[in-house]
Formats: C-alpha cells, structure tokens, sequence
C-alpha cells in the first residue's frame, strides 16, 4: 500500500529530516512509526499526505507515484486518504455532523446520502449522540473521535494519523487505538506515528522506529492475536460496516 | 482507488445527475454565505452601505443627465425659427404665404413680422433711434416666424427648414439652434464623465469587495487550511467567497436603487414647485427597469471580480502546513 523509496527530505535550512528512507507497509496493515520528536514521524505521514514533497526518492500509494501527482490532482488524491491530527483539526463554528459530513460534501456527496454515512462514521466512534454539538463542547478524548469519524466517513483505503493520542490519558488513548483496530480488522491499512511505546506494545503490531531520518528498527507483530483475544474478552465486537 | 469510481460508488452523482448535484451545491453554497454575512450584521451592512454609496454616485450622475435632456428635449421640440422673405415680396403675398404655411400639417403656428413692425421695433430696442430716420427705405424683409408642429423630430424639423427655405419668396431661414447646440455638448461631456465616473468608482467597488473578502480570507485561514488537507481543490474553498461577493454586490446594488428612489422622493415637491413657476408640467424622471437591472447587474458583476481578484491572490499561498 505504501512504499517509500530512499526518500531523502531536507528543508530549505539544510536541515535533513528525513535521510534514505526505505520502508513499505502491506495492504491491510497496522503499523506504528515510533520515534522521538524529529525522527523524522511527522515528516514521513506530510510526504504521505503530499503536504510536501520529498527532495529525492519516491513516495508510491496505492500504485500512485506521488511526484507524479500534479498540485491540481493534490485534492482528489489527499480525498483517497483519511487522516488523524494530534490537534484534531476539526472546525470549531459548525457542529459535529457538519465536521464529519465536510469531506463528503467536498467530494459532492447527495445530503441524504451523506446523513446516513455521516451517522454511521460517528456510531463508529461512539457519538452518534453528539452530532448537533459545537466541537468545544466535548473533551479532548471525544474531539479526536470526531477528527477519526471525519478521516473514515468516506471509507478510505488507507488511514495515516499523525500522534493521535498525543494529547489524550491513557484510558482515552486505548480506546482511539481499540478503534482503529477495528478498521484495520475490516481491512483498512494504518500508518500510525507515536511515541507512546507502552500503548503500542499492548497492541503487538508492527513497529518502525526511526531515528535521525532511518529505519533504526523494526518489530514484526508478535503479540496479535493475543491482544484480539483480550479485545474479544472485553466484549467490543461492533464490527465496522 | 481510482477516485473517479469512488466518487461514483458515493451514489449522488449516478441517481440525481451531474448538474443537479452541482446545482444543489451551488445553491447550498450561496445560502451559506448569506447566513455567513448575517452573523455579522452591522460591519457586513456598511461593506454593503459603501457600495450602495458608490453605485448610487454615478447613477445620480446619469439622471441628472437624463432629466436635463429631457428638459433640453422639450426646448428642441418647440424651437420656432424664423423665415426671411425676399426684399421685393409685398405685404399682401407675405400675408398669403403665411396662410399657405399655416395649413402644413408639421406646423403649429405662424406669425407674420410686417417689415414696417420690425423696423419699429428694432428701433425701440436697438438704441438706434434716430439715425435710423437717415435711411430711405426700410432695409428689413417681412419676417414669417414658424412653430414646427409637436410630431415633428430633429429630422423633420430640418427637412421643414429646407422646404421653406425653397420657397421662391424666401430669402433664407435662421433656425436659433446655437445655444441647444451647445447645451447639448455640455450635455455630452456630462454623458462622458458619468462613464469615467462609473468606470472609476467600479474600480473602486472592486477593491473594496476584495479587501473585504481579503480579511474574510485571512480570518478563516485555518479552516481553510484544514478543508485542503481533508481534500478540498482551490474551486472549493474560493467558492464561498465569490457567494460573499455576489450577496455584497446584490445588496449594493439594491441599496443603490433605495438611496436613489429616496432622493427623487426628496427633490419631488421643490422640483414641482419649480415646474410650476415655469408654467411646466416637467416631472423628475425615475430609473427604468432597464437602468434599475443596470445598476443591480454592475453591483453583483463587480462583487463577483472583487472577490474573485482577492481569492485567487490569497487563496492559493494558504496551504496546510
């Protein structure tokens, strides 16, 4: 799903955030991009997102060489992926339905249609109850499962976020990840850069840790299926439509 | 992932077709900025007063061009002018052609000036007086002075001249135009300096509509950027913006028409009084339907360039970061 190419990224200081990169994730993935700040996470997931380019090397998604994706074909294919932010990102003048139905109504979606996606997309998260708020009114936690019902609410292939439980407690951070677990179990590949080592260790996927612009190491999952089994005991089967 | 199949699987765009998808759209868009704008009433209100000013300067302008030629019109309609016979026609044939003319169905009026009358008067009003004594015969012809009748246009008019100017009897016809002439160039300056006028405060509309949507722009950055970084091509984005626009400009314009309503409404009774003392039944002419879509046109037009000038410069250096 996505193959990164020894892509070297410096920045107009000189600075190298990134330094002959080579790593790939398969279609159906969860992997976790760890690190500390400046490794190079947030560099990686905005070469994704094509929010910058890379200086050389190749960046492919799903088949797509993203150098080969001109600045007026930037929209449709940012459209291809959902995307998770630390500091959510979401519109704070309009409700939670009107930030979760935003990027259907980009891709000119029929309201009806939208609705019920919408909706969907935040059972999915658990607030379905909450559509009528303002995003302010709602805790941090419940802000970024609107920020991940909006990443999913077009069914993407292919979902990166960048630190999402940077900001959240560990009960809230758990229950993100218990999410995402879920899209993956229907299908949908992650890439999710964090350093919450602990977090990550309990959910036993699939680990690149970068270091200075490398692959320093990777972890292949081991502990998978243990944590599926732990989930089934808790008894979070909603299964994703 | 071809996203032309996604698009497609979202379902909108295969039942309801393309273009009542976009119109639909379009339509929301639209909505959505008015209700934007009245969020803001007051400032939104003098953006809209500032344009209705300025559309309103220019279009008072043209019809105050617009009643003074109407008023110059009537002038021209009643314009008499005088036919100079030959110095050897007696009194008697003057007298005959005079009735002849009169019958024409283009003429309103006759007058004869007896040569013996003009001298008298010439000598009561020139000063003249008595050295006029010295001459031995009267130097001045029978004067017929004629009124065009009210059918007539500037074209018929000057064919009438002609014609009886023709006349075997007639020495030539002096039509007293000069001054309507020249009120009429004046007029045609005036003409001019409402297009620069309007030329030169269309731009200024332009600008003030850009700034406006300029802030606007600048105050919504951040959602702006988050839109482009869930997917949002530049259209998008500027698209609610330009609806601004059009609302400032349709507000502009209207306005423009109720300042220009209100002060015809204010001048009616002095200008009637004036009329009046003129023995006129004149009447300020309004803005017809035409120059009243004019107006309202130029006011959504020219919102439409302002706001569009301001997204296109500034929309496209706000990217996600």
């Amino acid at each position: 799903m996505i193959r990164i190419e020894n892509v070297v990224k410096r920045f107009p200081g000189g600075q190298e955030a990134l330094s002959g990169l080579n790593l790939s994730v398969d279609k159906g993935e969860m992997v976790f991009v760890t690190g500390h700040s400046g490794a190079g996470k947030s560099t990686l997931l905005r070469l994704i997102a094509l929010i910058e380019r890379p200086t050389s090397g190749q960046v492919i998604v799903d088949g797509q060489n993203t150098g080969r994706v001109s600045r007026r074909r930037i929209p449709a294919y940012r459209r291809q992926i959902g995307m998770v932010f630390q500091d959510h990102k979401l519109l704070y003048d309009r409700p939670v339905f009107d930030n979760v139905a935003l990027p259907l109504i980009i891709s000119g979606a029929q309201h009806r249609d939208a609705a019920r996606k919408v909706r969907a997309a935040l059972d999915q998260v658990g607030l379905l109850k909450k559509e009528k708020q303002k995003p302010e009114t709602l805790s941090s936690g419940e802000q970024q499962r609107v920020g991940i019902a909006r990443a999913i609410v077009s069914k993407p292939k292919l979902l990166i976020a960048d630190e999402p439980t940077g900001n959240l407690d560990p009960d809230l951070s758990l229950e993100v990840m218990r999410i995402f677990r879920r899209f993956n179990e229907v299908g949908v590949t992650l890439l999710i850069a964090s350093h919450d080592i602990a977090l990550i260790d309990q959910l036993g996927c699939r680990r690149i840790a970068l270091e200075n612009g490398t692959v320093q190491v990777e972890e292949e999952e081991d502990v998978v299926a243990e944590y599926a089994e732990r989930l089934e005991h808790k008894g979070q089967q909603e299964s994703w439509r | 992932m071809a996203i032309g199949r996604r698009a497609d699987a979202s379902g909108g765009a295969r039942r309801a077709g393309p273009f009542k998808v976009w119109l639909l759209r379009h339509a929301g868009t639209c909505v959505g900025a008015l209700g934007r704008l009245t969020q803001q009433p007051f400032a939104n209100f003098m953006t809209i007063l500032v344009i209705g000013v300025t559309l309103a300067l220019p279009a008072a302008l043209h019809l105050i061009v617009k009643n003074a030629a109407s008023v110059s019109g009537n002038w021209e309609n009643a314009l008499d002018f005088s036919m100079y016979l030959k110095m050897d026609v007696p009194l008697e044939d003057a007298q005959r052609l005079a009735d002849i003319i009169r019958q024409r169905a283009d003429v309103e009026a006759v007058t004869l000036i007896p040569a013996d009358l003009a001298l008298e008067e010439f000598r009561e009003q020139s000063g003249f007086g008595a050295s006029l004594d010295y001459l031995d015969v009267n130097p001045l012809p029978h004067t017929l002075v004629v009124r065009p009748g009210s059918a007539n246009t500037e074209q018929t008019v000057l064919l009438l001249n002609e014609e009886l100017g023709n006349l075997p009897e007639a020495d030539f016809v002096q039509v007293d135009t000069e001054w309507v002439q020249r009120f009429l160039a004046i007029l045609e300056i005036m003409r001019r300096a409402v297009v620069i006028g309007a030329a030169l405060l269309g731009a200024a509309i332009v600008v003030i509509i850009g700034n406006t949507i300029r802030l606007d722009i600048q105050n919504r950055r951040e959602e702006i950027e988050v839109t482009k970084l869930i997917g949002a091509s530049n259209a998008f984005v500027r698209r609610p913006f330009l609806y601004s626009g059009f609302w400032y400009g349709l507000g502009g314009g209207l306005l423009a028409l109720g300042l220009i309503a209100y002060g015809l409404f204010a001048l009616r009774d002095s200008v009637a009084r004036l009329a009046g003392l003129y023995d006129s039944a004149f009447t300020l002419l309004a803005l017809d339907f035409e120059e009243s879509l004019l107006i309202v046109a130029a006011g959504v037009l020219l919102g439409l360039v302002g706001s569009w000038v301001a997204a296109a410069r500034h929309m496209r250096r706000i990217e996600p970061r």
